[in-house]
């Protein structure tokens, strides 16, 4: 068989991965996110804690009230979305550099990417169902703020 | 070593006092792979001056007490960068650090360097760390020939942009003080970053986008958790930590 010598000054050259590369959008999304959550969190704090009545005027119907309007809507869902995913990646780091055992990192990996999925799923549909006012429950179970069923 | 002086003269400076020499315990983390299965830690007293260093007390117990001690040193003087190991918790060359810079009311540990194979005593097996080294493909490649019998002219502000990284001696103090190379020794680890980074922003170098290619893989310089372990560590005072930073900026960038 004949063998091809490469001439000596043939620059090597580094095959190109195809794909996204993940390590480098984890990396951009991290400080990303990091950023607009600083201003989403602590404008929920500043709404929730502060404004109006403060602490003292979170009750159900000041949920239900906030969830009414769209843009609170949107606010918490992205709030919720950025958060679990940075708390996730982060966790996963977290893991990749102290599980050294691989049987231990994939359990672990597996819980992490299972709680976050579970809480996005669970939490997104709990902003977009939610009704303060379920038709057909016993009016005693029920805000003051709801009319009257009949 | 001492000098009799019989009467200092009136007037004259006070004699000087004896230079004082201080008992100084030594914890050495020893491992002979050919009896040994574990490693195990022995200490040694040893004379020392304040201004000796920890190097010399290896040679003290290498040549009077203890032949079979095994470590690496070559110049002795901060420059071959062979004497890399972790003293007292810390990175260190042996041949920089004095006696007088650490706490001698308490034993002193000296043990290899973290994260790469153990060969013996305070001996590591490199090829590792000088694989991922070679990698980063760290030498000049210019697509250009320079002008006729002239040299590659550059700007001082140029020669500035990597001349902090031009000072590496490749000790290998930095990459094995970063936890992310202790738990993946895949990462190419803050030493062969810091030897890219003197390439890519050479302003006669025409691959820096070659090596910023190779550096923006799974174990390249996303895997940086910018801990500062390296910067700490550096006997030569490199910003490591900022030289990475800036190789991820030039990688976002798309050039350098």
């Amino acid at each position: 068989m004949a063998t091809t010598i490469e001439s000596p000054r043939t620059p090597y050259s580094v095959p190109r991965k195809r794909g996204v590369n993940w390590e480098k959008w984890g990396w951009i999304y991290m400080r990303a996110s990091g950023v607009l959550l600083i201003i989403l969190i602590f404008g929920h704090l500043f709404v929730n804690l502060l404004l109006g009545e403060g602490i003292k005027g979170i009750d159900f119907g000041f949920v239900a009230g906030k969830w009414a309007n769209p843009f609170w809507q949107v606010w918490d869902l992205l709030m919720l979305w950025l958060a679990f995913i940075h708390g996730g990646n982060g966790m996963r780091t977290i893991v990749n550099d102290y599980a050294t055992r691989p049987l231990t990192r994939k359990i672990l990996l597996g819980a992490i990417l299972f709680s976050v999925v579970a809480e996005i799923v669970l939490g997104t549909v709990v902003i977009f169902a939610f009704d303060p006012c379920p038709a057909g429950s016993p009016a005693d179970l029920l805000p003051s703020f709801c009319p009257v069923n009949q | 070593m001492s000098m009799v002086i019989d009467e200092a003269p009136a007037g004259g400076p006070a004699p000087e006092a004896p230079i004082e020499a201080f008992t100084v315990t030594l914890i050495i983390r020893r491992f002979d792979p050919d009896t040994d299965t574990e490693p195990r830690w022995q200490d040694f007293d040893v004379e020392m001056f304040a201004t000796d260093r920890i190097l010399d007390a290896l040679h003290k117990i290498k040549w009077e007490q203890d032949g079979s001690l095994t470590f690496r040193r070559s110049c002795a003087h901060g420059i071959c960068g062979s004497d890399a190991m972790r003293i007292n918790g810390r990175n260190r060359l042996a041949c920089k650090t004095l006696i007088k810079d650490l706490d001698i009311s308490k034993p002193i540990y000296v043990e290899a360097i973290k994260g790469l194979p153990l060969e013996k005593d305070l001996i590591v097996d490199m090829d590792p760390f000088f694989e991922s080294f070679r990698e980063v493909q760290p030498f000049l490649q210019s697509n250009s020939a320079p002008p006729k019998d002239k040299e590659r002219i550059q700007s001082v502000a140029d020669r500035a942009r990597f001349d902090d990284t031009t000072k590496c001696i490749l000790c290998a103090a930095c990459t094995s003080s970063c936890p992310v190379f202790w738990t993946d020794g895949q990462y190419f680890g803050p030493a062969a970053i810091v030897n890219a980074h003197r390439f890519i922003f050479d302003s006669r170098d025409d691959a820096a986008q070659t090596r910023l290619d190779i550096l923006n893989d799974k174990e390249g310089v996303w895997r940086c958790r910018t801990t500062f372990n390296c910067t700490d560590a550096c006997p030569r005072g490199i910003q490591v930590t900022q030289a990475i930073a800036e190789v991820k900026q030039a990688i976002m960038r798309g050039k350098p």
